[in-house]
C-alpha cells in the first residue's frame, strides 16, 4: 500500500450481534481516493464490516465491538456518531429515497447541518445532482416525488443525497444489485469518476463489478466455525490474477460461494 | 441552467459552494446536541406525565375509596336518599348480572361474524358481482358502528327496547343496548384471532375430508381461542365501565335485581343500577363523594383486574404462535 | 355425507346472517333516532334548530347552538392540550423509550384507556375542579370548559398515542437509516424524516381522538357544569370563555331524556342525529386517511 495516504484504518476490530461474532479480528487500511471491493459469500459480514466505518450498527440493539477504527488517525468510537456520518457517507442496497421531492432529498443533509441559505442550496442540488449524472433527467422536475423515480434514478438520487452533504468517505453497499444492467453500468461509471474526489468502500457479490470499478479488494469469508474472517487483501489485480490464499481463488473462479 | 461539462463540476473539490469551517461544524453540531437533549427532555416528560396522571388518578380514587370500603359497604345495598346512605352491595350484583347477559347476547353473533368474515368472506373476495359487494357493506357496517358515540346506542336502545318494544328500564333492554355497543369489538378480535392462525392448519384439515364447518369448529376456533376470549374479555370491561348507555336504558332502581335462575322473567324486565351508574348518581345527585370513590375504587380494580387477563391471555396467545411457528 | 353437507351450508348462511347483524343494527339506529326526531325538525325546522340560542323545553324552544358550541369548544381545549402531549408519549414510545421504560408506560397508557369515564368525571369533580377554582376571574365556578377540556384530553390520549406510535413505528427503517446516513441527530431525524412520513397515521388517530372527544357524555357531565347559556368569555379576555359552564350535545341528551316527552323528546333524538352525523364524517375521514396510508 505504499504511496497512497491511509483514510481509514481497521485494527484487530471485532463485532458482535448479543453473543453473535460476525466480524472476527478484521486489520486493513483502506487507502484514500481509491475504490476498495469487499468481496465474499453471503452471510460472511460485508455489511456488517461496512456499517462499522459509519457506526450504522450503533443503531441495531446488542451490537458491541472490539479493536479500533480510524479515520485519518483519529478513533472513530471517540468521534460524536453525527460529525462521523457527516464525513463518512453511505448509500444502501436498496434506493432509500425519502418520500419528499428531488431537491428536498439532496438538500437534507446540508439543511440539517445548518445551511438555510436557498441560493446555496439551490446551487448543491445542481452540483450533486450533476455529480451523480443524474441532472439532466430531472433539471426539469425537482420538485416531484423521489419516489416516482426509476429504480437507477433513485438510487443515483441517493448517491447525490449523499454527495451534497460533502463527505470524505462513501461507503456503498451491494448499490446495483437492485438494478437493471444498464443502470448498473452508469452506476460504475459513476462510482470511476467519483473516486477522484471520494474515498469509496463499495460491497458487492458481483466479481466482475468489483474488477470493473476497484483498485483493491477484500475478500472475507466464514465458515462452520467462524463469521467475518478476512482471507486476504491486495491490489484487485493481484487478486484477481494470482490469489495467494486458496480460499480466494476458489470463490473468485466460482467454485463455491 | 449553464451547461457545464459533467467532468468540471464533478472534479472541483476547490469551488466548493458550501465549506463549514471545521469549527462552524462544531459549533452547529454543539447546538444541535443541544436541541435534542432538550426536545427528548420534553419527551421523556411526556412518558412520565403518563404514568403520573395514571397513578394520581388511580391512587387518589384507591386511597380516598378504601377509606369507606369495608365488608359491610360491599354487602349492604344503597339506602337511596340523597345522602348516599348504605353500601353497593346490589350494584355489583347488577353489574355481574348485566355483564353475563350482554355478553351471552354478544359473543355468539359476534364471534359469528368474525368467523363468516375471515373464513368464509375470503373465498367471496375474488368472485365479483353481488357478493363481493355484501362483504363490503358489512366491513363498513362493522367499522361504522365501532365509532358511534355510546350515548346515540343508548338514544337507540330507548327508542327501540325501552319504549316501542315496551321493555321499559329494564335487564334486557339495557344488555340488548350494550350487545350492540360490543359487537365491534367482539367482530374485530375474533377476525384478527382467527387471522393468525396458520393456513396449513385448515388445509390438513380439508385434506382429510372434513367439511368447512368441521375444520372451523374442530381446528381454527380452537387455535383461535385465547384471541376471541381476549375480545369477550375486552368487551366485560367496556360494559363495566360504561355509564351512558345504561343510563338511559336500564333505569336506576337499587334494589336486588331478581335472580336470573329463579325468576327469569321478571329478571330481564327488572331495572337496575351497575357500579359505574351507582358512582355517577352518587356524585351528581348527592353530595356523597367518599361513597362515591368507595364505588370507584371498587370499579377501578376490577378495570385492572380485566386488564391483566387481557394482559395475560394475549402473552399467552403469542406464546402458543411462537411455539408453533 | 348428505347432511354433513347440509349443515356445512346451513352453518355458512347462519355466519352471514350475524355478519350482516352489524349493517342491520346501524340501519336500525338511523331509522330510529331519525325517526324519532323528525317530529321536532318539522315542527321545529333544521335551521332554526342549529341556529338557536336558546334552549328552554317549557317554553318550547329549542335552539342547540349553545350545545353545539359547547361540543366543539370542549373538543378544541381537549386538542390543544391532549395533542401535544399524546404526540410526546406516542414519539417518546415508538423512538426514545429503553424497553424496560416502554414496559412500564405502555401498559400505563392501556390503563388510561380502561378507566370508566365516571370515574374521570369523578376525579374531575373532588380535584380538578376546585384546583380550576382557584383561577381568580369573577365567575369561575371550577365547572366548565377548561375543566372539561383537561378531563377529555387525557381521555383522549390512549387513542391517539395508539395510532400515532402504529404509525410511527411503521416507517420503514430505511428512511431513518438514510436519514442518520447524512448525519442528522436522531431528534431531526424524527423531525425531518419519520413524523412527515407518519404523518397521515397521525392525523388519522388525532380525528379518531376528535371523535371519541365528541361523543363522551358522562365525565362531561360531571365536569362541564350543563349551563344551556350560549358560552361567552367572562371578561374582555377571550379565553376566559373556557372558565363559562357550558354543555355538551351528549351531555343535553343523556340529562334529559329520561323525563322529556313530545316535542322535547323528540327534540333529544334531532339532537342526536346531528351529533351522529357529525361524528361519522369526522371517523369517515379519519378511515379515508388511514387506508391512504396502507395504499
Ligand atoms: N441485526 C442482526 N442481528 C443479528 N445478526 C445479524 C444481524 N445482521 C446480520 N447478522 C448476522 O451477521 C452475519 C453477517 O451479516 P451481514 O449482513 O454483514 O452479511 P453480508 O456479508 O452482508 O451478507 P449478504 O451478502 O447476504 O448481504 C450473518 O450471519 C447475519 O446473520
Ligand atoms: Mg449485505
Amino acid at each position: 500500500m505504499t504511496g497512497s495516504e491511509i483514510k481509514l484504518e481497521t485494527q484487530n476490530f471485532d463485532l458482535y450481534y448479543g453473543n453473535f461474532q460476525a466480524l472476527d479480528d478484521i486489520s486493513l487500511q483502506i487507502p484514500a481516493n481509491q475504490v476498495t471491493a469487499i468481496i465474499g459469500p453471503s452471510g460472511c459480514g460485508k455489511s456488517t464490516f461496512l456499517r462499522a466505518f459509519n457506526r450504522m450498527n450503533d443503531l441495531i440493539p446488542g451490537v458491541h465491538t472490539d479493536g479500533e477504527i480510524s479515520m485519518e488517525g483519529e478513533n472513530i468510537f471517540n468521534m460524536d456518531v453525527v460529525a462521523l456520518r457527516r464525513r463518512v457517507g453511505m448509500v444502501f442496497q436498496r434506493p432509500n429515497p425519502f418520500p419528499k421531492s428531488i431537491y428536498d432529498n439532496v438538500t437534507y443533509g446540508p439543511r440539517v447541518n445548518g445551511l438555510r441559505d436557498r441560493d446555496k442550496l439551490d446551487e448543491i442540488a445542481e452540483r450533486s445532482l450533476r455529480g451523480a449524472a443524474l441532472w439532466d433527467e430531472v433539471k426539469d422536475d425537482l420538485g416531484k416525488s423521489g419516489l416516482a423515480l426509476s429504480g437507477g434514478q433513485q438510487q443515483r438520487l441517493c448517491i447525490a443525497r449523499a454527495l451534497a452533504v460533502e463527505p470524505d468517505v462513501i461507503l456503498m453497499d451491494e448499490p446495483a444489485s437492485a438494478l437493471d444492467p444498464i443502470a448498473t453500468l452508469r452506476i460504475e461509471e459513476l462510482i470511476r469518476e467519483l473516486k477522484e474526489d471520494y474515498t469509496i468502500v463499495i460491497v458487492t457479490h458481483n466479481m466482475q463489478q468489483a474488477g470493473r470499478v476497484s483498485d483493491y479488494t477484500a475478500f472475507f469469508y466464514t465458515d462452520e466455525s467462524r463469521t467475518g474472517i478476512l482471507v486476504e487483501f491486495d491490489n484487485t489485480k493481484k487478486i484477481f490474477t494470482n490469489p495467494s490464499d486458496q480460499r480466494t481463488e476458489d470463490y473468485i473462479t466460482g467454485r463455491f460461494g | 441552467m449553464n451547461e457545464e461539462s459533467e467532468e468540471t463540476m464533478v472534479n472541483t473539490t476547490q469551488d466548493v459552494a458550501w465549506q463549514q469551517t471545521q469549527s462552524e461544524a462544531e459549533a452547529h453540531l454543539a447546538k444541535r446536541r443541544l436541541t435534542e437533549k432538550i426536545a427528548f427532555g420534553v419527551l421523556w416528560a411526556a412518558g412520565a406525565v403518563a404514568v403520573l396522571v395514571l397513578i394520581a388518578v388511580v391512587g387518589y380514587v384507591l386511597l380516598e375509596g378504601a377509606q369507606v370500603i369495608d365488608w359491610a359497604f360491599l354487602t349492604t345495598r344503597p339506602k337511596g336518599g340523597l345522602s348516599g346512605e348504605g353500601g353497593m352491595s346490589t350494584t355489583i350484583v347488577a353489574t355481574i348480572y348485566l355483564v353475563g347477559l350482554t355478553i351471552l347476547i354478544a359473543a355468539p353473533l359476534g364471534v359469528g361474524a368474525g368467523i363468516y368474515l375471515v373464513e368464509y368472506a375470503g373465498e367471496m373476495q375474488g368472485t365479483s358481482g353481488w357478493q363481493a359487494h355484501l362483504i363490503s357493506v358489512i366491513r363498513f357496517g362493522v367499522e361504522t358502528l365501532a365509532g358511534v358515540p355510546s350515548i346515540i346506542f343508548g338514544l337507540f336502545g330507548y327508542a327501540l327496547f325501552v319504549t316501542t318494544m315496551k321493555f321499559g328500564f329494564s335487564m334486557i333492554a339495557a344488555a340488548l343496548s350494550g350487545a350492540c355497543l360490543v359487537l365491534p369489538v367482539i367482530i374485530r378480535t375474533t377476525e384478527e384471532a382467527l387471522l393468525t392462525v396458520p393456513r396449513p392448519y385448515r388445509e390438513g384439515s380439508l385434506a382429510l375430508g372434513a367439511t368447512q364447518w368441521q375444520t372451523n369448529w374442530r381446528v381454527v376456533l380452537p387455535a383461535a381461542m385465547p384471541g376471541i376470549i381476549t375480545g369477550v374479555v375486552l368487551s366485560v370491561g367496556r360494559i363495566v365501565s360504561e355509564t351512558a348507555v345504561f343510563y338511559v336504558t336500564l333505569g336506576g332502581s337499587y334494589y336486588m335485581p331478581p335472580s336470573p335462575i329463579l325468576h327469569f322473567r321478571d329478571f330481564l324486565t327488572s331495572g337496575g343500577r351497575t357500579m359505574a351508574l351507582h358512582l355517577y348518581y352518587l356524585a351528581n345527585d348527592t353530595a356523597a363523594f367518599d361513597k362515591a370513590m368507595g364505588t370507584g375504587a371498587v370499579l377501578v380494580v376490577s378495570i385492572i383486574l380485566i386488564n391483566l387477563a387481557i394482559n395475560y391471555l394475549s402473552h399467552r396467545l403469542n406464546q402458543s404462535m411462537r411455539g408453533e411457528a | 355425507m348428505k347432511l354433513t353437507y347440509l349443515v356445512d351450508r346451513s352453518i355458512k348462511y347462519i355466519l352471514l346472517v350475524c355478519a350482516l347483524l352489524s349493517v342491520f343494527i346501524l340501519f336500525l339506529i338511523a331509522v330510529f333516532t331519525l325517526r324519532e326526531g323528525l317530529e321536532a325538525f318539522q315542527t321545529i325546522g333544521v335551521g332554526q334548530m342549529l341556529s338557536g340560542t336558546v334552549w328552554r323545553p317549557g317554553q318550547d324552544q329549542y335552539g342547540i347552538l349553545a350545545m353545539i358550541l359547547g361540543s366543539v369548544l370542549v373538543t378544541i381545549g381537549a386538542i390543544a392540550i391532549g395533542v401535544p402531549f399524546a404526540l410526546g408519549c406516542a414519539i417518546f414510545l415508538a423512538e426514545v423509550a429503553p424497553d424496560n421504560v416502554r414496559a412500564i408506560v405502555r401498559p400505563a397508557v392501556e390503563l388510561l384507556a380502561g378507566i370508566p369515564s365516571v370515574v374521570y368525571g369523578l376525579v374531575g369533580m373532588v380535584v380538578l375542579v376546585p384546583m380550576v377554582r382557584q383561577i381568580p376571574v369573577p365567575g369561575n365556578s371550577g365547572y366548565g370548559l377548561l375543566s372539561a377540556s383537561i378531563v377529555l384530553a387525557v381521555m383522549i390520549l390512549p387513542t391517539i398515542t395508539n395510532i400515532a406510535e402504529d404509525a410511527i413505528r411503521a416507517v420503514p427503517q430505511s428512511y431513518r437509516e438514510g436519514a442518520f446516513a447524512l448525519g442528522s441527530t436522531h431528534w431531526q431525524t424524527i423531525t425531518g424524516v419519520i413524523l412527515p412520513a407518519a404523518r397521515s397515521g397521525i392525523i388519522a388517530g388525532i380525528i379518531l381522538g376528535v371523535g371519541r372527544a365528541l361523543g363522551e357524555t358522562m365525565a362531561m357531565i360531571m365536569v362541564i357544569g350543563n349551563s344551556v347559556v350560549l358560552p361567552k368569555p367572562l371578561n374582555d379576555n377571550p379565553i376566559t370563555i373556557f372558565l363559562r359552564q357550558a354543555r355538551t350535545l351528549t351531555g343535553n341528551i343523556a340529562v334529559e331524556i329520561g323525563y322529556a316527552t313530545g316535542v322535547h323528546e323528540s327534540a333529544l333524538f334531532a339532537t342526536g342525529v346531528i351529533l351522529f352525523m357529525l361524528i361519522m364524517l369526522v371517523n369517515i375521514a379519519a378511515r379515508m386517511l388511514m387506508k391512504e396510508r396502507h395504499a
